[in-house]
C-alpha cells in the first residue's frame, strides 16, 4: 500500500506537493527539490510534461524522488502515449517502486514546445482510471487478458470545482470515482464559498466516502503570478484576494498568508482529507507553508 | 463533403518547374463547393502560373480541364485523351482524386491540401464534423461527434481545459462536450452521460491500416447504376 493511501486511511489530514521535472537530464535538479520536501508532505506529484513542454519523464523523475525518500504521485496524461505504451509504462513504474498514479487528460500539445506533434488520445483519463482499476481488481490488461503480477496503484484523478457547466463537471466526478479513482486532487481553490458548496454536493452524493479529496492550494509569489492564475480556465479569484496582493507591502508574504488562511479554513471542511499545494515556479515556498500551517506530516 | 485548401503558389511552381505543358484538372464536386479546386479556382490558378512562368523566363502552356469528379474512373476516362497532351497534370481535386488520377497518368501533382470532412456552416466557412473513424457513436452523443469535435477525442466528457463553452486550444472553437451536454439536456437524456464509455477499438479507423468497402454482391450492379445517376451539381 502506498504511504499516501495509508495516511489517508488512518484519517490523518494529508499533504501533497508538486515537483516539475527539468527540461533536461539533470538528476540533481529533481533530487534537490525532492530533498527540500522530505518529511514535510505525504507525497509529491511528479508532472508529466506539463503544459506539453518536453521534460524529464515522470517515471524517471518519480524514481529519483523515491530514491530521496520522498513518495511520488506519478502523473500520467493521455496526450502522448497509446494504450500499449501507457500500460507498459505503468508496469515499469510499479516495478520501480512507484505506487501512486494521477490520471489526467493532459494539456493539448498546441500550447507546448512541440506544437507540430501528433496528438494521441487513444484513451481518455476516465478510461485510464478504469484501466488501472481493472489491473488491480480484475488483474487484467485493457484487452481483458489476464496478467500474473498486476500493478496495484493507488489511483488518483483530478477535479475542478469551478469549471462549467457545473452539472456536467459533477457527472464527470461521479464517473471518475465509479471508474475507480481512490483520491481526487482539485484545481486551485481561491473562492471558498464556491468550494464549500461543491463539497456539500460531494457529500450529498456520498462521494467523499468513496474517494479522498485533496483540495488544491496555489501559492502566488507576486501580483503578476496571481493575475496569471486568474486567467487559467476554471480558476476564479475573488476581487478581495486580488486587492490584498496588490496593496501588500510584500507580495511574497501576502501570497503565503492567503494560502495559509485558505488551508486553515479548507482543513475544517467536512469530506476534505488533505491539501495539494502547488507553487508554480516557487517550490521553495512550499516547506515554509507546510511548517507554518501546522500541517507537517508525521511521516 | 471533403474540404481542401489551395496550396501556396510558390510550392506548386516549385514542383512544376521542369514541365512545359501543364494541365490543371479541376474537380466538380466537393472542392468546387468549398471553393478550392473547382473550374473557377483552376482558371485563376492557370492564369497565375502563366504569369509567374512568363516572368521567370520559362513560359509554360497551361490548360484547364474540368472533370465531373476525379474519384471515379468513368469521369477520368472521359477526359483521358485530352489530358494526354500534358507532360504534367496538376489536379485540384482532393487527395483521393490526385491518387486516382496518378494511377492512370504518369505525372500527377497535387494543387490542394486536403484537410477534412466538413459542412458549409456559413458563406465561406466550413467546419470539421467527422473523422471517418468507422464506428459511429452519434446515437449516444446527441448527434455531435466527440472523436472529431473534442480536441482530445474524449469519450467521457470534457477535459479540464473547457471553459465557458470553449475549447482550450482557442477561444473560437466550441467545446464539443459542451455541445453534447446542451443537446442531451434539451432531449432530457443527461443520464446518458453517467455511463462510462468503453475504450474505443480504433481498428475501424485509419489505425487498422488502409480501409476498403466492398458492396454486397447482390446489389453491386444496382448500386453502380444508381451512383452514376447521382446529380452532384
Amino acid at each position: 500500500m502506498s504511504g499516501l493511501q495509508e495516511a489517508l486511511l488512518s484519517g490523518a489530514f494529508s499533504v501533497s506537493a508538486e515537483l516539475g521535472p527539468p527540461m533536461s537530464a539533470d538528476a540533481e535538479f529533481v533530487r534537490k527539490k525532492a530533498r527540500a520536501l522530505k518529511g514535510l508532505c505525504n507525497a509529491v506529484n511528479i508532472t508529466d510534461n506539463q503544459t506539453a513542454i518536453v521534460r524529464m519523464s515522470s517515471i524517471a523523475a518519480s524514481c529519483l524522488t523515491l530514491s530521496e525518500g520522498v513518495e511520488p504521485i506519478m502523473q500520467m496524461t493521455c496526450r502522448d502515449r497509446n494504450r500499449i505504451a501507457m500500460q507498459s509504462d505503468l508496469l515499469g513504474a510499479y516495478a520501480l517502486g512507484i505506487r501512486n498514479v494521477l490520471c489526467l487528460s493532459g494539456d493539448h500539445q498546441v500550447f507546448g514546445s512541440h506544437p507540430e506533434s501528433k496528438n494521441v488520445y487513444d484513451i481518455d483519463s476516465i478510461q485510464l482510471v478504469r484501466a488501472l482499476s481493472d489491473m488491480k481488481k480484475k488483474k487484467c490488461f485493457i484487452n481483458g487478458k489476464p496478467m500474473k503480477f498486476p500493478p496495484e496503484f493507488f489511483i488518483g484523478a483530478a477535479a475542478n470545482p469551478f469549471a462549467d457547466p457545473y452539472e456536467l463537471q459533477m457527472i464527470r466526478l461521479h464517473k471518475k470515482i465509479e471508474a475507480g479513482a481512490e483520491f481526487i486532487q482539485t484545481q486551485a481553490i481561491y473562492d471558498l464559498e464556491k468550494f464549500e458548496k461543491w463539497m456539500e454536493d460531494v457529500r450529498a452524493a456520498g462521494l467523499h466516502t468513496k474517494a479522498y479529496f485533496l483540495a488544491g492550494i496555489l501559492v502566488n509569489k507576486s501580483v503578476k503570478s496571481i493575475e496569471m492564475s486568474a486567467q487559467v480556465p476554471g480558476i476564479e479569484i475573488p476581487q478581495e484576494l486580488m486587492n490584498r496582493m496588490r496593496s501588500a507591502q510584500s507580495a511574497e508574504e501576502e501570497g503565503k498568508r492567503i494560502a495559509l488562511s485558505l488551508i486553515e479554513r479548507i482543513s475544517k471542511i467536512q469530506g476534505v482529507s488533505g491539501i495539494h499545494i502547488m507553487a508554480v515556479g516557487w517550490e521553495s515556498a512550499v516547506p515554509e507553508i507546510i511548517e507554518r500551517s501546522t500541517l507537517k506530516s508525521k511521516s | 463533403m471533403i474540404i481542401a485548401d489551395q496550396k501556396p503558389l510558390d510550392e506548386v511552381l516549385g514542383y512544376l518547374k521542369d514541365y512545359k505543358n501543364i494541365a490543371i484538372a479541376a474537380c466538380g464536386t466537393c472542392v468546387t463547393i468549398c471553393l478550392a479546386g473547382g473550374l473557377a479556382e483552376a482558371e485563376n490558378l492557370a492564369e497565375a502560373l502563366r504569369i509567374a512562368r512568363g516572368a521567370s523566363g520559362r513560359p509554360a502552356s497551361v490548360r484547364v480541364f474540368s472533370l465531373k469528379r476525379q474519384c471515379d474512373a468513368e469521369f477520368i476516362e472521359e477526359a483521358d485523351l485530352e489530358l494526354r497532351w500534358a507532360d504534367a497534370i496538376l489536379s485540384t481535386a482532393c487527395g483521393v482524386g490526385v491518387q486516382f488520377m496518378a494511377e492512370r497518368f504518369q505525372v500527377v501533382l497535387p494543387g490542394l491540401n486536403t484537410t477534412f470532412f466538413g459542412a458549409s456552416r456559413d458563406a465561406g466557412l466550413w467546419t470539421e464534423m467527422c473523422q471517418g473513424c468507422g464506428n459511429c457513436v452519434l446515437e449516444r452523443t446527441g448527434g455531435i461527434c466527440p472523436v472529431t469535435r473534442c480536441s482530445k477525442s474524449n469519450f467521457n466528457g470534457p477535459c479540464g481545459g473547457s471553459s465557458k463553452g470553449k475549447c482550450e486550444i482557442d477561444s473560437e472553437t466550441d467545446c464539443g462536450w459542451q455541445l453534447i451536454y446542451e443537446k442531451l439536456k434539451s432531449l432530457g437524456k443527461l443520464e446518458r452521460l453517467y455511463e462510462i464509455q468503453e475504450i474505443k477499438d480504433w481498428r475501424s479507423a485509419r489505425d487498422g491500416g488502409p480501409r476498403k468497402r466492398v458492396a454486397p454482391l447482390s446489389c453491386a450492379d444496382e448500386l453502380a447504376v444508381e451512383q452514376n445517376a447521382v446529380d452532384w451539381t
